[in-house]
């Protein structure tokens, strides 16, 4: 895996100057080149580092090993949210059913495992399939009946919310009974290892979205689309067939996390899931990728993610009220884009 | 009506690592249409932005009406009595012309809360009436044609008393018809006395505006010409800084060459009837014609972009269907369009990005993995054969001259193998030395087998290139001549032969 990739093509600098004339940009390949062109990640991890020693000297609670891997397991739902989203952004689309699509998925898995029975691999499976039909039928709303992203996917986000209250009957469905299905996000999967497997989950899906978006041809897709649709589609990319891959990658991620929510909770609660989708896209948006599409990271969305966990727990432990902990996360948002059209005025 | 208005003498401007302007002198009378004209990095902007207030000149002296000025911001160049009229235009298409014009200028009534409408369209309607103009100050800019809003755009540019007026490319979006009108607000405007800073890369209208003509290049003054007495070929010869070698002209194709593409009867609901033609194997078949006579139409609907309502295309005598440009490019056909920044390439990603684009899947493994250090070395084999100027691969697009941003689009294609390309407007918005490398790289292109349909406005473009020539007008062919019977008259005759052509509703 070589996220740089991205990170040099995605956060790129207008590096040239703005001067008329001037020639262009030479030496991309020096390192202070490739220092600049990371620099959204370079900030938004020294962020991270700086709010880490920040939380660690304001509570003396904050720097332990079982907080901190509470803070990798609350961030893993969201995470994965955000890694699969950040493709749909990338293409300059937005995904707004990301909450209670996950819902969903997270009630029919249990409608799967519990009141259907079925084998836990199947059920699990079942589960992920649901958030990828949700993916793609909003890929198909959008590719072929034209309707914008931020309509088809806030209908698809009531759609979602209403169904999953229909299915469950507003009522929670337990997993006591599931052998094993805890242990998707709360087991051990390395001995030795104190990290629970939601933890890990998020990380190998980290490395197998960077792969997707830095190595294959999805990838370049999405990236083309986001640049210059109108001339992706010229170049002879099939935008329709792409963007419901891409939509449809979004919901198999959405499917992942509504499994891991549901297995750490180990029960499915239909009425959880509003609110994710907003912080799931905060964490894209503090990790560098642009609202306006042809530019972004998975690792930038990784430390974006990380950066939301870690506010939202060190708040939390420094005792801030909940409303409050709302009113932060805003404001990190507002720096975190800021600051990203500062290095860009700057550059351009 | 000669007095001096504006004088620039020894101007220079110095960018950290580019000289932009070198010791520039320019003078303007009133009543004047002066010609600047260069490639792209000459430096006619950076003067532009100086007398606009955008920049400040490091030596050298501005004089207005004889007095030396210092123009330190575009309030300053504004009160001065200049304005410049942009290439893009920066109207409000949901805003009325005279609101357009009037923008921040308003007269207030009911305690400052409300814009009085009828003083607006009053002001605008008695400009107009000065300045000879028929349009309504009430209409939605948004409706006009992009000649009418040019037109505002001039008119607000003289509501402020600009006595210098200076125009970017004033004709880059507009048909000849609305050109013409265009002229002839600019011969009016010269009756009155303005003065005009005319820029534009299209030499041959110089000769029916200008008066004198300005050359600059790698920013520095070259030479001062009277339009009327001037061969255009010198001037361009100054413009690169080097003789233009004589024009050659290409012999047809025989006609015994395998014959690639045949399109019949191809019509769309709008605007095309019954077009047909045919397209060798190694042939630069070129498309004439007036705008708005459908040759783009006709590109489009055979590379899958738009729809046709009817009609046959053949290729390789095969009858093939083609709805998008994907399954075009799929059957070796590459569309080059015109407008190469909205629809040719994705200017935030890099040239090996963009080289790349058309043909990922041919460098992609069975999991759907790209190997790019192998494409990477192809990109780089396109953009050494191509001579495409840029510091790497990775460079922006962005970052690259039109000319050299042209050859990227032109690598895709060929790494994607097409056989046959389809190139509208080849050369706009490139200046006069890359054209030539483009020229040339057509010409090896159909050397090579390729087969070449070229849509181009410019008529000594299409006679110098074009094996064989397709005429069009008003959507539909009407004429196919063969290089050696065909000249800028004939060409011109077949491109009207309509009975009505020209003038826009106004």
């Amino acid at each position: 895996m070589k996220p740089v990739d991205t990170a040099e093509r995605a956060s790129g600098g207008d590096a040239s100057g703005g001067t008329p004339g001037a020639p262009a940009e030479a030496g991309t390949r020096s390192p202070l080149g490739l220092l600049r062109r990371q620099l959204q990640q370079i900030l938004a991890f020294a962020s991270l580092i700086v709010l880490a020693g920040f939380f660690s000297i304001a509570s003396s609670n904050f720097l332990t090993w079982s907080n901190i891997s509470g803070i990798l397991l609350s961030t893993a739902v969201i995470g994965i949210l955000a890694l699969g989203t950040t493709f749909v952004i990338i293409t300059g689309g937005i995904e707004l059913s990301l909450g209670t699509g996950m819902t969903l998925a997270a009630v029919m898995t249990g409608v799967f495992l519990v009141n259907l029975g079925w084998p836990l691999a199947v059920g699990v499976a079942g589960g992920v399939l649901v958030g990828a039909l949700i993916g793609f039928i909003n890929g198909v709303n959008i590719a072929f009946l034209k309707i914008p992203p931020f309509i088809a996917t806030l209908a698809m986000m009531l759609i979602a919310e209403g169904l999953a209250l229909v299915i469950s009957d507003a009522a929670p469905i337990y997993f006591t009974d599931v052998p094993g299905f805890n242990d998707i996000s709360r087991g051990n999967l390395v001995p030795g290892l104190d990290l629970p497997n939601a933890v890990l989950i998020l990380f190998a899906l980290t490395v197998v979205g960077a792969v997707i978006l830095n190595k294959s041809i999805l990838g370049r897709y999405t990236f083309a689309i986001g640049s210059n649709e109108e001339a992706a589609g010229i170049s002879g990319i099939s935008i329709r067939k792409w963007k419901i891959i891409v939509y449809t990658l979004s919901g198999a991620f959405m499917g992942i996390a509504g499994v891991v929510l549901a297995a750490r909770l180990n029960s499915a609660q239909p009425s959880l899931g509003v609110g994710y989708e907003l912080q799931a896209i905060a964490a894209v948006v503090i990790g560098g990728t642009s609202l306006q599409g042809g530019k972004g990271s998975i690792v930038g969305t990784l430390i974006g993610a990380l950066i939301v966990g870690t506010v939202t727990n060190g708040l939390r432990i420094m005792s801030v009220p909940q409303e409050w902990q709302t009113v932060i996360i805003g404001l990190v948002i507002l720096v975190a884009v800021y600051t990203d059209i500062l290095r860009r005025g700057k550059g351009g | 009506m000669d007095q001096q208005l504006l004088t620039i003498n020894g101007v220079s401007k110095a960018f950290p690592g580019v000289r932009a302007l070198h010791e520039v002198n320019f003078d303007l009378t009133s009543g004047e249409v002066h010609a600047l004209v260069g490639e792209n990095g000459a430096g006619k902007s950076t003067l532009m932005k100086v007398l606009a207030g955008i920049h400040r000149p490091d030596a050298g002296t501005i004089r207005v009406d004889g007095r030396t000025v210092e123009i330190d911001g575009p309030q300053a160049a504004q009160d001065l009595g200049i304005s410049i009229i942009h290439q893009e235009l920066s109207l409000m298409p949901d805003l009325t012309i005279a609101e357009n014009i009037y923008i921040g200028r308003e007269r207030r009534r009911g305690l400052g809360f409300f814009v009085d409408e009828k003083d607006l369209n009053r002001r605008a309607g008695e400009l107009f009436e000065r300045l000879g103009i028929v349009l309504d100050p009430r209409s939605r800019v948004g409706d006009l044609l992009v000649a009418q809003q040019q037109v505002v755009e001039i008119a607000k540019a003289l509501s402020f008393d600009a006595r210098i007026l200076i125009m970017d490319e004033p004709t880059a979006a507009l048909t000849e018809s609305e050109t013409e009108t265009l002229f002839r607000l600019i011969r009016d405007l010269k009756q009155h006395g303005t003065g005009i800073i005319y820029i534009s890369h299209r030499l041959e209208e110089l000769k029916a505006v200008a008066d004198r003509i300005t050359v600059m290049r790698d920013g520095t003054y070259i030479d001062t010409l009277p339009a009327a007495e001037t061969d255009l070929r010198h001037v361009i010869s100054l413009m690169v800084g080097r003789q233009i070698r004589d024009e050659t002209r290409p012999r047809p194709k025989t006609s015994a060459t395998e014959t690639v593409l045949q399109v019949r009867g191809l019509s769309t609901k709008r605007l095309l009837r019954d077009v047909g033609f045919d397209l060798r194997k190694g042939e630069i078949l070129g498309f004439a014609g007036l705008m708005g006579a459908g040759r783009t139409e006709v590109a489009r609907a055979v590379c899958g972009a738009d729809k046709a309502d009817a009609g046959e295309i053949i290729l390789h005598g095969k009858p093939v269907a083609i709805n998008s440009p994907a399954e075009a490019a799929q059957l070796g056909i590459g569309y080059l369009s015109e407008d190469r920044k909205r629809f040719g390439l994705m200017l935030d990603q890099d040239v090996h990005f963009n080289i790349l684009i058309s043909s990922v899947q041919q460098y992609a493994n069975a999991t759907g993995l790209v190997r790019d250090e192998q494409a990477r070395l192809e990109s780089q084999r396109y953009v050494d054969t191509l001579k495409i100027k840029t510091p790497s691969i990775r460079q922006r697009t962005k970052n690259l001259s039109g000319g050299n941003q042209q050859k990227v689009v032109i690598a895709k294609w060929l790494l994607r193998d097409c056989e046959i390309l389809i190139f509208d407007e080849p050369t706009r918005g490139i200046d006069v030395g890359a054209k030539e490398e483009i020229y040339d790289l057509l010409n090896s292109l159909a050397e090579q087998g390729k087969s070449i349909i070229m849509i181009s406005s410019e008529l000594p473009e299409v006679l110098r290139l074009a094996h064989r020539i397709v005429v069009m007008c008003e959507g539909r062919v009407t004429g196919i001549l063969d290089n050696a019977d065909a000249d800028q008259e004939v060409l011109m005759d077949y491109a009207t032969r309509s009975g009505v052509h020209g003038g826009i509703a106004t």
